[in-house]
């Protein structure tokens, strides 16, 4: 039987997990994800302002220090923290296991994701089947309007790479842009020697990679069901799953640790970003959502079968970033008495007086009463301060967007500006005031498969 | 005749929502295999769409799970620009699973015996809303 277990279900969760999961029982594998949509566009930025950067550091951190129990137990760490630069990320950990004193250690580098030339030169011949892109949100700009600022694109490459990694003897796999559900699938393919075209075991593989990719979650983290009934969620434990074979899977979690594993748990992570539940299409196969069959094993343990599966798609899933100008969001709290309506009349006040001063500049920009119907005011019908009880205090969240800069300087000042000549009793400007800051955009589309090439060279 | 309760969906169901670009996915799971049909029948994909439509939404698709008592529902246009670039403080449509459970409804006798059975003293107040 073989263990994988999450350790990291995006870049920022929770930092004593893997530590817990390595030190908590057996594990084989430890599988962990850091590469959220919005993840690729931070990690872009980063990598050019400095060409060493691009990659998840906390994963080097974190799992750099558990290397010396990692090796010694003959643990395999398969992660997505290579972010836009995988050999990078691959390099830094290596000299943590040199630090450390841990020697011998393969670290496997899986590159070639980065399709940003193939869509640039797709651009340039005109979007369509012909030129080989097909762009996936029918909402979005157009691929001409963005591709003068396309600054990186990155194919969702499959468990192939990884697994190809591993058979070369990796004890640390690092990739890039992988489809997150792979890092968890490839252990399966290459423990149990899965044929190319069982499409079924992969499929099953991809259910439980996307029961890990996102930790916690499936285990008794972010539980709507009944986030009361959570034991010990002070040390909550990640979901572990274990195969015996490649057609079925239990998903459990370390029994000293905290947490939850039942069906409900595990239902709200099977829901959880799949659009059309009979064709989840990923770079491995197409899996079937509407055949899993879930049975209870017990307590914290959930048995996954009947999953089927078919061939992938010709195309992989192609996320490009382009830069989309400045963005700033301020916060001000305002108190009782009247704290909705005083809100509410300050985020118009620094609008019109910032309108006043760089007029027409912003793009786009949102005024929020935190506290007093933020999120579900507009679909009850409610305006902010409409509430039977009213809210001691109230946070004014004010945002803009706009392609100039000082645009979004000059809010953050006029925000602050609010505290002596706005309406009484603001607080909550100690930390300052609020910067601009550079967003990206994100557009999607597919590029044929036998277009990428994904290259797997293992470090030492 | 006084008029009927009506309870918000949460009694019935729980979830979960994210996001891909600008498009919110919305899974609603029955807490019980029996309430899936009263789920199915509640929520077409015209009255989530009607629901959501003052937030600016697109189109919605619903999509069932049988096998796991639960819907899916991907609306297009959801998140006001989505990911890095939107505004709203939840552009990542994290909460979306519950604004859809917030939604009142007219349930029968027998359902909202069954559910206060199920709930127990643990139902949250606000869950249960005067009738019309």
């Amino acid at each position: 039987m073989i263990r994988i277990a999450a350790g990291s279900g995006f870049w920022g969760d929770w930092p004593q997990a893997p530590a817990l999961q390595v030190r908590s029982g057996p594990i084989d594998y430890l599988v962990l994800d850091y590469l959220a949509e919005v993840t690729t566009a931070i990690l872009d930025k980063l990598h050019r302002r400095d060409a060493a950067a691009g990659y998840a550091r906390d994963f080097v951190t974190d799992v750099g220090e558990l290397l010396p129990e990692i090796a010694d137990r003959g643990i395999r760490v398969i992660a997505s923290a290579g972010g836009v630069n995988p050999r990078g990320c691959a390099q830094a950990l290596l000299r943590k296991a040199g630090e450390a004193g841990v020697s011998g250690i393969g670290v496997g580098v899986v590159e070639g994701s980065d399709v940003l030339d193939l869509v640039r030169d797709g651009a340039r011949r005109g979007v369509g089947e012909s030129a080989g892109i097909v762009p996936l949100d029918p909402d979005g700009p157009a691929l001409a309007e963005i591709a003068p600022r396309l600054t990186s694109a990155h194919a969702y490459l499959g468990a192939d790479p990884i697994v190809e990694a591993l058979e070369l003897g990796a004890e640390v796999v690092v990739t890039g842009r992988t489809t997150d559900a792979s890092l968890a699938l490839a252990p399966i393919l290459h423990e149990f020697g899965v044929a190319p075209d069982d499409w079924d075991a992969r499929a099953l593989g991809t259910v439980v990679g996307h029961l890990l990719e996102c930790g916690a979650q499936a285990s008794g983290g972010n539980f709507l069901g009944d986030w009361r009934s959570v034991p010990d969620p002070a040390r909550i434990g990640f979901p572990i799953a274990e195969l015996s074979g490649p057609g079925r899977a239990v998903i459990t979690k370390h029994e000293s640790l905290g947490g939850l594993v039942n069906a409900a748990t595990v239902k709200e992570q099977l829901v959880y970003e799949i659009a059309d539940p009979r064709s989840y299409a990923t770079a491995d196969c197409i899996t079937d959502f509407t055949t899993i069959r879930l049975t209870d094993e017990g307590p914290d343990r959930v048995g996954i079968g009947g999953v089927r599966g078919k061939p992938p798609p010709t195309a992989l899933k192609v996320t490009c970033v382009y830069a989309a100008g400045w963005k700033v969001t301020g916060e001000l709290t305002y108190a009782w008495p009247e704290a909705p309506a005083k809100a509410r009349a300050a985020g118009r006040l620094v609008l019109d007086r910032a309108e006043a001063r760089v007029g027409g500049a912003f793009d786009e920009c949102a005024v929020e009463q935190v506290g007093a119907g933020a999120l579900f005011g507009a679909l009850d019908g409610r305006e902010a301060g409409d509430d039977a009880t009213v809210p001691d205090e109230v946070v004014l969240r004010v945002s803009a967007r706009s392609r100039d800069r000082s645009a979004c300087e000059w809010l953050g000042r006029e925000l602050v500006g609010l505290v002596l000549t706005g309406p009484p009793g603001a607080t909550g400007y100690a930390a300052g005031r609020p910067r601009a800051r550079e967003v990206s955009g994100i557009w999607s589309c597919l590029l044929p498969s036998a277009r990428v090439r994904p290259r797997v060279e293992v470090l030492d | 005749m006084a008029a009927r309760a009506r309870h918000r969906l949460f009694v019935l169901a729980h979830g979960r929502s994210g996001d891909k670009g600008n498009t919110v996915n919305i899974g609603v799971i029955a807490r019980r295999p029996e309430w899936y049909p009263t789920l199915a029948a509640e929520l077409p994909a015209a009255r989530v769409a009607e629901y959501f439509r003052p937030l600016g939404t697109g189109p919605v698709e619903r999509f069932e799970l049988p096998n796991l008592w639960a819907l899916n529902f991907v609306i297009r246009r959801a998140l006001g620009g989505g990911g890095a670039l939107g505004l709203r403080l939840d552009a990542q449509g994290k909460t979306y699973a519950q604004a859809l459970l917030r939604m009142p409804l007219e349930l029968s006798d027998e359902i909202v015996r069954a559910a206060r059975e199920h709930w127990g003293s643990g139902l949250p107040d606000d869950c249960v809303l005067p009738g019309r």
